[in-house]
């Protein structure tokens, strides 16, 4: 059991844009575009839901606040209260400013390192992973379109996408 | 064009008004003799004995540097106590001053509020220029109408100082001549702290802010009818120098007129932190009054791209002012020196919640509410943001004069809501007939294609 995709490859962004609106339009399924930069907007025009990674990151965040407050707080006050320069160590609030700079900078830590390792295991990005490209070109100045096939008929869906501008057209059998 | 509509024009009489009744209210309750402060004393004393009893004992508590601290607090402002021994009369001279403060002390600080709105919004025009914004040329009319608050606002601010300079009040303890002759301290900084040179400097300041503020408004106006973009390079260079005269004045302005009252105590970033409570409370401005223009249909290209731009500025600009506040009270906290910490333990001893109230308010409210990016968006979420971090921003000048002019006789009550009230209906009057005086949008900026468009 073999599914078909048509893969459609462009020269031009501005030309992609159109053919991915014009392709959704006539009930085509896009199955995945590979481009050589980020194009504005094209994400929108897919249809793709918006990223939560920034969510992710917020809650993260949130994380590495109570790290560093649950540590400062075992380590200074209650697990050894010391007097260090006269600093106040008798509870947490009152030697809160000393603690703030590691607060701080422990919650951009576990903001930041947590997220993009989130966004590798999302995007299933690690060393040695093998490359997903269906064509080289894709990563220098072409664009590429990879439309699911289903039921329809190949010839007037490569016919459709001819006319969208395509300059090479793909039938690959996966 | 814009036309004040009626209901606002009376609104802000009415704010103007009030304000001035209760500001006269204020200035004549104030007690004028010290029998009249050893009246209030003896009634204070009766009602809270109880309370007096727990004070003393929480005085007890605290350590030795604070008893010199407070002593030494005292003779800055009395600078009559000539021996202990008279605690009782000089205790009641200290509270007259502090009481006959009270009124001033309310207006300067409502005064410079309102004041430093406009100079933060011209401040932020000047930028928008020098770094020739895309975005923003479609609220370049609204921005320039918050500046014309700024002739007779820095105004109102230079006869107060001219007041003081003349013996009315007693916000500035360095300006009393018997003050001086029994603090060393003030001796050594009377070289600049005396009040011609203060005065010449405020009338430079001044006039150079309302100077360049005039130039480029007329810059702009003169562009719209021109055809040939040399006004409007002229505005990019003028732009470019009043941000290098900006932050030295600015600078040397929060020293003369915010610092010094407290002529004992310093600190270096001081500059930088009122310029970053002025700039957010602009912007905040800015932002409060396009959404207004805006649900008003004034606006025609404003869209939520901007509003979500001027959301972003406030959110950032409150961190920015948190991080200066922080740097300033931790690096004094930390080293606790106790020529430097007196500013601060005054401040957490008498003004608690204020003092840290004003965190919440100006950091912990906007953090969260304006840290997503659909809520920036949402008009309603901004206003509501934006007027936390005004109220936020009075409380921080308030923290700033209130401990050094008033003590621990402070409180919000007639004479500070009625002189926000004056002031605030003066702002909206100047602010909104301003508006009228130019058409909303700049007619032929070189970049307000790109910001009729401008979409985040």
């Amino acid at each position: 059991m073999s599914s078909k995709v048509l893969h459609a490859i462009y020269t031009d962004d501005d030309l992609l844009m159109q053919a991915v609106k014009q392709t959704r339009e006539a009930r085509y399924h896009i199955e995945e575009v590979y481009t050589p930069f980020p194009v504005h907007g094209l994400d929108k025009a897919m249809g793709l839901a918006p990223t939560r990674l920034a969510i992710t990151s917020f809650l993260y965040g949130l994380v590495g606040l109570t790290v560093a407050a649950t540590m400062m707080n075992f380590i200074m006050i209650e697990d050894w209260p010391q007097n260090i320069g006269g600093k106040p160590s008798f509870s947490f609030i009152e030697n809160l400013p000393a603690f703030v700079p590691i607060m701080f900078e422990l919650t951009v830590f576990f903001a930041a390192h947590l997220m993009v390792i989130t966004f590798y295991m999302r995007s299933k990005l690690w060393p040695f992973k093998e490359a997903e490209n269906p064509d080289v070109r894709t990563t220098d100045d072409h664009f590429l379109m990879e439309v699911d096939v289903a039921n329809h008929d190949v010839e007037t869906m490569s016919k459709f996408l001819g006319d969208t501008g395509a300059i090479e057209i793909k039938l690959i059998h996966k | 064009m814009y036309t004040l509509s009626s209901k606002l024009k009376l609104t802000a009489i009415i704010f103007i008004v009030v304000g001035a009744i209760g500001m006269i209210y204020g200035f004549l309750a104030a007690p004028s003799s010290i029998e009249e402060v050893e009246k209030i004393i003896a009634e204070q004393e009766a009602h809270h004995g109880g309370d007096h009893g727990e004070t003393a004992q929480i005085q007890d508590h605290a350590n030795e540097g604070h008893h010199e601290v407070q002593a030494e607090h005292a003779e800055g402002h009395g600078g009559h106590e000539a021996a202990e021994g008279e605690h009782e009369s000089s205790h009641a001279e200290h509270l007259l001053h502090q009481l006959q403060n009270k009124p001033w002390a309310a207006t300067y600080v409502a005064a410079f509020f309102f004041f430093m709105i406009a100079l933060g919004a011209l401040a932020f025009y000047a930028i928008q220029y020098a770094a020739q914004a895309g975005w923003s040329p479609v609220l370049y009319r609204v921005i320039e109408a918050i500046t014309a608050y700024l002739l007779p606002g820095s105004l109102i601010v230079l006869l107060l100082l001219v007041l003081s300079g003349f013996h009315f009040n007693h916000l500035f303890v360095w300006m009393d001549p018997e003050v001086v002759k029994h603090d060393e301290l003030i001796q050594g900084k009377s070289s600049y702290l005396n009040v011609p040179f203060f005065l010449i400097r405020a009338v430079i300041y001044i006039a150079g802010w309302n100077i360049f503020r005039f130039l480029l408004v007329r810059n702009s106006r003169r562009h719209d009818e021109a055809d040939h973009n040399r006004w409007f390079k002229q505005s990019f260079k003028l732009s470019a120098g009043f941000l290098v005269f900006f932050i030295v004045t600015e600078s040397m302005m929060s020293w003369d007129w915010i610092m010094s009252v407290d002529p004992h105590w310093y600190s270096t970033l001081f500059g930088w932190y009122v310029f970053a409570s002025l700039f957010v409370s602009a912007i905040t401005t800015i932002a409060l009054i396009t959404i207004f223009l805006k649900s008003r249909g004034y606006l025609e290209y404003v869209n939520n791209s901007h509003i979500h731009d001027l959301a972003k500025f406030m959110f950032g600009i409150s961190i920015f002012w948190t991080y200066l506040w922080f740097s300033q009270f931790m690096l004094i906290w930390y080293s606790n020196i106790p020529e430097e910490v007196t500013y601060f333990i005054t401040r957490i001893e008498d003004y608690n919640l204020p003092f840290f109230g004003m965190l919440v308010l100006n950091f912990i409210f906007p953090l969260l509410v304006l840290m997503n990016s659909d809520y920036k968006r949402v008009n309603w979420f901004v206003v509501m943001a934006g007027i936390v971090i005004l109220v936020g921003h009075y409380i921080d000048i308030y923290n700033m004069i209130m401990p050094a002019t008033v003590g621990e006789s402070w409180f919000i009550g007639i004479p500070e809501i009625s002189a926000v009230l004056f002031f605030g209906g003066l702002f909206i009057f100047v602010v909104f007939s301003a508006l009228t005086k130019a058409p909303l949008l700049a007619k032929r900026n070189p970049y307000i294609e790109e910001s009729k468009h401008y979409h985040y």
